[in-house]
């Protein structure tokens, strides 16, 4: 006993302050919001010949380029490969969307993004109970909603909890691709969730299929099962961004402005 | 006893000219296959692959000599029916499976014939044998009295990967536990056929996300040794320092986890806590948690530089004090070693029969480990000390991982001080056209083994991955057996299995 107390004492409290206090600080290498600069006409392609998974698009009039976060893997080749240093990698964790389309970014532009949901901000602003379903991907994904729950994060204090059964859910938090083996089980799950719900989805795999988009084994994320509230990119997602599209999704932390 | 002189020896992370490959008769191949794995060899990869000029299929056994330091290659013709190898050779049973489901094809007598991934068949993919949905199969049952079924998945109640498990129990008393998997497949192998493109490597690093770095390092092991290059001293050195922190990161994650299932709370909480501190130690690194974008082939794509070695090795020293503060209070209470000890034990005789790998099967007193066997990298110059234990069970897994995350840490601390200077990266020349190359690496689970051939335009003609769940998830079935369900959670934890790596 006298021995657990003095480890007790040793490891400290380790809960961080945020969104109180300020945010934990990110790598310095960390890929976060992608930022293209306007000096960028959509020339030479280099990026988008680069890009494993066809995240980098030019707008079909004028040229200039976009990026969709929601297909990104965040490896940065884009970023090497672009001969005038047009595309970097800000350290800004906030990448969450309500919207699909919020998740691409336009070069230059200025974006407000929002990830508010009206229900998870009224009805389950104080709990938000959530069923995690891990449908294909590499497990990264949920091993970084796991952390949440460590007393480092601990998203208990914000209501928000993982629960064992849908039927204790408010809501699906859906990771992975959606394969055709795990389709069923996805669709079984949402339709346990009483009434109203929500649907998150974390990762690049399932907003989109990430790096197995367009496989035949699987169905490009999330939405081609059921409807998603939020999008939160990311291949993982670091835990911060997760975190952070959950208080904005409940009105918690509200959107700023992404340049 | 030295296999039959039909083998072909290369050595870890060596290319040969498919020609090269020794082709023998069916029947010679599985009489070898049967006889080498009944003494020193581990059968390590069993690809089937179709060259295209024939229309027929070919299978390359890939035996680990370890006490050779080689690997042995032997080819055939696969017929479309043949006697199976698993009686004789139960480490052949999810190979032979996996075979049959990926090819339709047979093998007659196998004892328990049925798919391990319920994914497409390679020849009739828009048919063939495939259930119609995943985890519909025969699976095994029990009659009488007081005995009845428990299923549970593909969907847990945790953040975990889906799986489905029936246990079939009289009582209290799990006779076997099934473990049907296949609902992360998301058709890895089939794309890589016909690469390398831009998202081969993006493949690999997330075809099991925990173990980024190891299975980036065998894929890029593979394609250094199709170019015949290595990477300098210095980008070697820094492949091990990341797959070190992985190790780490992972072994502590699994420590807290197993505390967490037998109740002791502190140390799944400070456990869960120094995880996160080693996976941002990787992330200070690339600035990913995982290692995601550090390893390419032909380099490391970040360096050491800029006083980042030193502020490793600070964070080292804390993360050693907080685990050696966390671990010990749990191994040193009663309670919790009670818990552990007796619970879920697997034999070395069936450990060794069934083909488990890494440290389970070490903690089941098997020697088996890739860095001393087949020393790949920096780990030819520096040598990460083999830990077994012995008695199979909870326990011993507990104890192989605890010294493990010791021996990595020394090793880190050594790398870190002693990392040799100069470049990380080597320009690659092109892949030799026809020709195979193997490549295994230590993963934290296990032995990670992956075999590529290339075709006349040096395009991969198939890529095999093996990952160390492949052969140990029949491990955790039979470490069930006269277990009560209760158990399953620690025994499970005590594996700590990946799902996507095995469904691929
Ligand atoms: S960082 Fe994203 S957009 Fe850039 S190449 Fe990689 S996946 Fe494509
Ligand atoms: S988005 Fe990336 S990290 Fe998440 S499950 Fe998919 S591959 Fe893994």
């Amino acid at each position: 006993m006298l021995k657990i107390l003095k480890t007790r004492f040793q490891q400290k409290y380790r809960t961080l302050s945020y969104p109180d206090g300020p945010a934990p600080e990110m790598p310095l290498r960390f890929a976060g919001r992608p930022v293209l600069d306007p000096g960028c006409q959509a020339g030479c392609g280099a990026c988008r010949s680069a890009c494993p998974t066809g995240a980098i698009m030019a707008a079909p009039a004028g040229g200039t380029l976009s990026l969709d976060t929601g297909r990104c893997l965040f490896c940065r080749a884009c970023e090497k490969s672009c001969p005038q240093g047009l595309i970097r990698f800000s350290r800004d964790h906030g990448l969450a969307s309500a919207t699909r389309q919020g998740l691409v970014i336009e070069t230059g532009a200025v974006q407000t993004v929002s990830a508010r949901n009206e229900l998870a901000a009224t009805l389950f602003a104080r709990s938000l109970k959530l069923r995690q379903v891990s449908a294909g991907g590499c497990n990264a994904c949920e091993a970084d909603c796991n952390v949440l729950g460590t007393p480092a994060w601990d998203i208990g204090r914000f209501g928000i909890q993982f629960v064992a059964s849908p039927r204790h859910a408010d809501g699906l938090l859906v990771t992975g691709p959606v394969t055709d083996n795990m389709r069923l089980a996805l669709e079984k799950t949402y339709a346990a969730v009483p009434d109203p719900k929500i649907v998150i989805a974390v990762g690049a795999c399932a907003i989109s299929g990430g790096p197995y988009a367009e496989h035949a084994e699987q169905h490009n994320g999330a939405s081609s099962v059921v409807p998603v509230d939020l999008f939160i990119p990311g291949c993982p997602p670091h835990p911060l961004t997760i975190l952070d599209g959950l208080l904005k999704l409940s009105g918690r932390i509200t959107a700023v402005e992404n340049s | 006893m030295a296999p039959s002189s039909d083998w072909v020896m290369i050595g870890n992370n060596e290319a040969i000219g498919l020609k090269a490959i020794a082709a023998v008769s069916f029947e010679r191949f599985r009489q070898a296959v049967i006889e080498a794995v009944a003494g020193e060899a581990r059968l390590s990869a069993l690809p089937v692959w179709s060259p295209g000029d024939s229309g027929g299929l070919r299978v390359i056994a890939v035996l680990s000599l370890p006490q050779r330091g080689e690997l042995g290659l032997l080819s055939a013709a696969l017929p479309d029916r043949w006697p199976s190898l698993t009686p004789h050779c139960p480490a052949a049973h999810w190979f032979e499976r996996e075979i049959a489901e990926q090819w339709g094809l047979t093998p007659e007598g196998h004892p328990w014939l049925k798919p391990i991934r319920f994914q497409p068949c390679r020849r009739h993919p828009d048919g063939g044998s495939r259930s119609a949905c995943a985890g519909l199969t025969d699976f095994f049952a029990m009659a009488g009295q007081e005995s009845h079924e428990v299923a549970v998945g593909p969907v847990h109640a945790g953040i975990i990967e889906p799986g489905h498990f029936r246990f079939l129990c009289h009582g209290e008393t799990v006779y076997h536990l099934e473990i049907s998997l296949g609902y992360q497949h998301r058709g890895i192998e089939r794309a890589m056929t016909g690469g390398p493109v831009p998202r081969s490597v993006h493949y690999m690093e997330t075809l099991a996300g925990d173990t980024t770095i190891g299975h980036v390092t065998a894929y890029s092991h593979l394609l250094e040794a199709l170019a015949g290059a290595t990477v300098p001293a210095r980008g070697k050195a820094i492949r091990a320092i990341a797959a070190e922190l992985e190790r780490i990161a992972n072994h502590v994650g699994d420590l807290g986890a197993l505390a967490g299932d037998v109740g002791f709370l502190p140390t799944r909480d400070y456990c869960g806590r120094i995880r996160g501190d080693v996976l941002n130690m990787t992330a200070a690194v690339c600035g990913n948690r995982f290692g995601r974008g550090l390893i390419r082939p032909g380099r490391v794509q970040w360096d050491l530089d800029g006083g980042l070695t030193e502020d490793l090795l600070a964070r080292l020293d804390a993360v050693e004090k907080d685990v050696t503060g966390a671990v010990p209070l749990m191994l040193d209470t009663p309670s919790v070693l009670a818990r552990l000890e007796g619970t879920g034990v697997v034999s070395s005789e069936t450990a060794r029969d069934i083909g488990m790998v890494g440290v389970a099967a070490r903690a089941s007193g098997l020697e088996c480990h890739v860095c001393a066997e087949f020393p790949y990298g920096i780990y030819r110059l520096a040598q990460l000390p083999v830990n077994t234990w012995t008695g199979g069970d909870c326990a011993a897994r507990t104890y192989v991982r605890w010294f493990e995350v010791q021996a990595s840490i020394d090793f880190l601390r050594h790398q870190l001080l002693e990392l040799p200077a100069g470049p990380v990266d080597r320009k690659l020349s092109p892949m030799a056209p026809e020709s195979l190359a193997v490549s295994l690496v230590e993963g934290w689970r296990g032995e990670i083994c992956h075999v590529a051939a290339t075709d006349r335009e040096s395009r991969f003609a198939f890529y095999k991955v093996v990952d160390p769940s492949f052969h140990n998830w029949f491990g955790l079935a039979l470490a069930l057996r006269g277990q009560q369900i209760s158990d399953f959670p620690l025994c499970n934890k005590s594996f700590s299995l990946s799902y996507c790596g095995h469904d691929l």
